[in-house]
C-alpha cells in the first residue's frame, strides 16, 4: 500500500510487536478512562465497575461553593496566561526566527528555561520574590508565573510554523510600501494563525493543569483548582475529585482536539 | 567605510559602499527592532526565573545565624537524611528511565513501523496522557493501586492473593506512578528520530541476507540511538525534580530531593538549606543536560516541538 513500510516481514511476524506496543498504550489510557467511568458511580466505595450509577459526584462538585470559586480562579487565570502570552511568544518567535541576532542560541534557551529548570525550584523562587513585592495569593502574580511557564510552549510552536513559512513574502508587502507593522498582520500573521491558536490552546492548558508553583504562591481566594485538589487527594480519596478530574480530561481532550484540527490547517 | 564593507560586495559595485552606513543603519534598526519583539519576554523570565534563582544562590550561602558559610551544603555530606533522600531520588530516577524505555522503545518502534494514518491514531494514546493534569493521572494511580483500590479487590474477589499486595504510598507506587507520567517524554522524542530512519537501509540489510533480527540489531538500533538518548535524558532530568507524584504516591516513606526542597521553605522555613538543596539540583539538571548536548550536539528540549 504505502513505501513506507514494505520491508519484507508480514504482519504475523509482527504480531508480537504490535501485542506489547497495544499493551503500552492500554497502560497510558487506562487510568483516565477508568477514572472517568469512576466518576459515575453511586456509591462511595471505589468500586470498578461500579455497581450502581448516577452523577452525585458531579452534584457535589459543582454544589460546592470553594471548589466552583477554585475552578473560576482557575479558569481566569488561564484566560489571561494566554492572552499574555500568545502575543509575548509569538513575537519571541519571530524575532528568534529571522536568525539574524548574535546570541540567538543563548536567547532561545534563556526563553525555554521553564521547561527543563526543576518547577520546585521555580516554585520557591517565585513565592520568596512575590513575598517581598506583595505578589503571593493574587491573580495578577499567578499570571505571570504561568506567562513564563508558557511562553516555552507558544514559542516553540510558533517557530515551528514559520519554518514552513517563507519570510519573503513579508518581505514582498514591505518592498511594495507596507510597513513592518502591517506587513506583519496583513501577510504573515494570517498564515500563521493555526500556530498561533494552537499556542494559545497550549499556554491555557498549561496554567489550568499547573500545580507546583500554584502550591506555593496561591492561597485564600486565589486557591486555584490543582492546589485545592492536591490538598483534597493529600488528605483522603474523595470521589468529587474523580468528576472534576473528568471535566480535567474534556477539557485536554477539546483543547487538543481544537489544536489539531486548527493544525491541519497549516 | 572600512575596508571590510568593500570586500563583502562581491560585484564590486561602487554604489554599494556609497550605502554601506545606510545599509549598516539599517541593519541596526531591525536588530533593535527585534530585540524590542524578544524583550517583554527575556524581561519576565528574567524577573520570575532568573532574579529568583540567583537570589536563592545568595541565601543558600548563608548559615542560620546569618554567617558567611557552607553549612548549607555541608549539610549534604553530613546528615543521613540527605543521604537517603539524595540515593532514593537517584533509585527512583533509575528506575523510572529504565521501565520508561522498556515500554517506550517497543511502543515508538511498532509506531515508526505502522502506516501513517494507524500511527497517528496510535499517537493520541501518547498525546492525550502527555496533556492530561499530572494530578488527575496520580489520582488514578492512586485509585488503581490503593490498598482497596481496583488491582487489589480485583486480585482478591480472583482468589489470586489473601491480603492486599502494598502498591501505593511506597517505592513501587512512585515508580508506577511516574512512569506513566514520563513515557510520553520519551515516546515522542524517539519516535521523531525513528521516523527518520531510511527504510531503504533497512531493505538494503535484508537483501544482504540479514535476518529481521539482525538488521532491526545492527541498523535500525544504532541509527534510534539519538533519539533514545534524548529521551533518556529528558525523562532522568525531570524526574530528579519530580514532585506531584512522590509526594502523592509516596505515603511520607519515599522522600525525594524536591519534596526536601519543599520541606525545608515550607515546613521548616529555614531558606538556606532548601535554596542549596534548589541550587544543587539546577546544577545537577543543567550539568547532564550540558554533557548530553555535548557528546550529541542536540537539545534535549524537542520533545516540547514534537507534538
Amino acid at each position: 500500500m504505502s513505501t513506507e513500510s514494505s520491508l519484507p516481514i508480514s504482519h504475523w511476524q509482527r504480531l508480537w510487536l504490535y501485542l506489547l506496543g497495544g499493551l503500552v498504550m492500554l497502560f497510558l489510557i487506562a487510568p483516565s478512562v477508568i477514572i472517568v467511568i469512576m466518576s459515575f458511580s453511586g456509591s462511595t466505595l471505589l468500586q470498578f465497575p461500579p455497581q450502581q450509577w448516577s452523577l452525585r459526584w458531579y452534584e457535589s462538585y459543582f454544589g460546592s461553593v470553594e471548589w466552583r470559586d477554585a475552578t473560576i480562579v482557575s479558569i481566569k487565570v488561564a484566560v489571561m496566561t494566554a492572552i499574555v502570552a500568545t502575543p509575548l511568544g509569538t513575537a519571541a518567535a519571530y524575532a528568534i526566527n529571522a536568525g539574524t541576532l548574535r546570541l540567538t542560541g543563548a536567547i532561545n534557551a534563556l526563553l525555554t528555561a521553564s521547561l527543563i529548570i526543576p518547577v520546585i525550584l521555580i516554585g520557591i523562587g517565585t513565592f520568596f520574590l512575590y513575598a517581598r513585592i506583595g505578589l503571593n495569593n493574587t491573580l495578577t502574580g499567578l499570571v505571570i508565573a504561568h506567562t513564563v511557564q508558557a511562553l516555552p510552549l507558544v514559542v516553540l510552536t510558533v517557530l515551528s510554523g514559520l519554518r514552513s513559512y517563507d519570510m519573503n513574502q513579508e518581505m514582498v508587502a514591505r518592498s511594495l510600501g507596507a510597513g513592518r507593522f502591517p506587513a506583519f498582520f496583513q501577510v504573515t500573521m494570517p498564515q500563521l494563525r493555526f500556530s498561533i491558536v494552537s499556542g494559545a490552546l497550549f499556554a491555557f492548558i498549561t496554567s489550568f493543569d499547573e500545580v507546583v508553583v500554584s502550591l506555593f504562591i496561591s492561597g485564600g481566594e486565589t486557591t486555584t483548582l490543582t492546589r485545592r485538589m492536591f490538598n483534597a487527594l493529600r488528605d483522603q480519596i474523595d470521589p468529587t475529585i474523580a468528576a472534576i478530574s473528568t471535566c480535567l480530561i474534556v477539557l485536554s481532550i477539546v483543547l487538543l482536539s481544537a489544536a489539531q484540527l486548527f493544525g491541519r490547517g497549516r | 567605510m572600512s575596508i571590510g564593507s568593500v570586500s563583502l560586495d562581491r560585484a564590486g559595485r561602487p554604489d554599494a559602499v556609497l550605502n554601506a552606513d545606510a545599509l549598516r543603519a539599517d541593519a541596526r534598526r531591525q536588530a533593535l527592532g527585534l530585540l524590542a519583539l524578544l524583550s517583554p519576554g527575556l524581561f519576565l523570565v528574567f524577573a520570575v526565573i532568573i532574579v529568583p534563582i540567583g537570589w536563592l544562590f545568595w541565601l543558600s550561602l548563608f548559615d542560620q545565624t546569618g554567617q558567611l558559610s557552607l553549612a548549607n551544603y555541608a549539610r549534604f555530606f553530613e546528615q543521613a537524611s540527605y543521604i537517603r533522600t539524595f540515593a532514593t531520588t537517584f533509585k527512583v530516577a533509575f528506575a523510572v528511565t529504565g521501565a520508561s524505555v522498556l515500554f517506550g522503545y517497543p511502543l515508538a518502534y511498532m509506531l515508526s513501523q505502522l502506516p501513517r494514518r494507524a500511527a497517528s491514531i496510535c499517537l493520541i494514546f501518547v498525546i492525550l496522557p502527555f496533556w492530561t493534569s499530572v494530578l488527575v493521572r496520580t489520582y488514578a494511580w492512586l485509585v488503581i493501586l490503593q490498598r482497596r483500590g481496583l488491582v487489589n479487590s480485583w486480585l482478591i474477589d480472583l482468589g489470586v492473593i489473601g491480603q492486599p499486595l502494598p502498591l501505593a504510598n511506597n517505592f513501587a507506587g512512585v515508580v508506577i506512578g511516574m512512569t506513566h507520567i514520563m513515557l510520553p517524554f520519551l515516546v515522542l522524542p524517539l519516535y521523531a528520530s525513528m521516523k527518520t530512519i531510511d527504510v531503504d537501509c533497512l531493505r538494503a540489510g535484508m537483501n544482504l541476507g540479514a535476518s529481521p533480527a539482525a538488521t532491526f540489531r545492527q541498523i535500525f538500533f544504532p541509527l534510534s540511538q539519538p533519539g533514545l538518548a534524548s529521551g533518556v535524558v529528558i525523562v532522568f532530568v525531570l524526574c530528579l525534580g519530580f514532585f506531584v507524584t512522590p509526594a502523592l504516591m509516596g505515603g511520607g516513606k519515599v522522600i525525594m530531593w524536591a519534596m526536601r526542597i519543599e520541606q525545608a521553605t515550607s515546613l521548616y522555613s529555614n531558606w538556606g538549606a532548601g535554596a542549596a538543596l534548589g541550587v544543587v539540583l539546577l546544577a545537577v539538571t543543567l550539568a547532564l543536560l550540558g554533557l548530553f548536548q555535548w557528546l550529541l550536539g542536540a537539545r534535549a528540549t524537542g520533545v516540547w516541538s514534537s507534538r
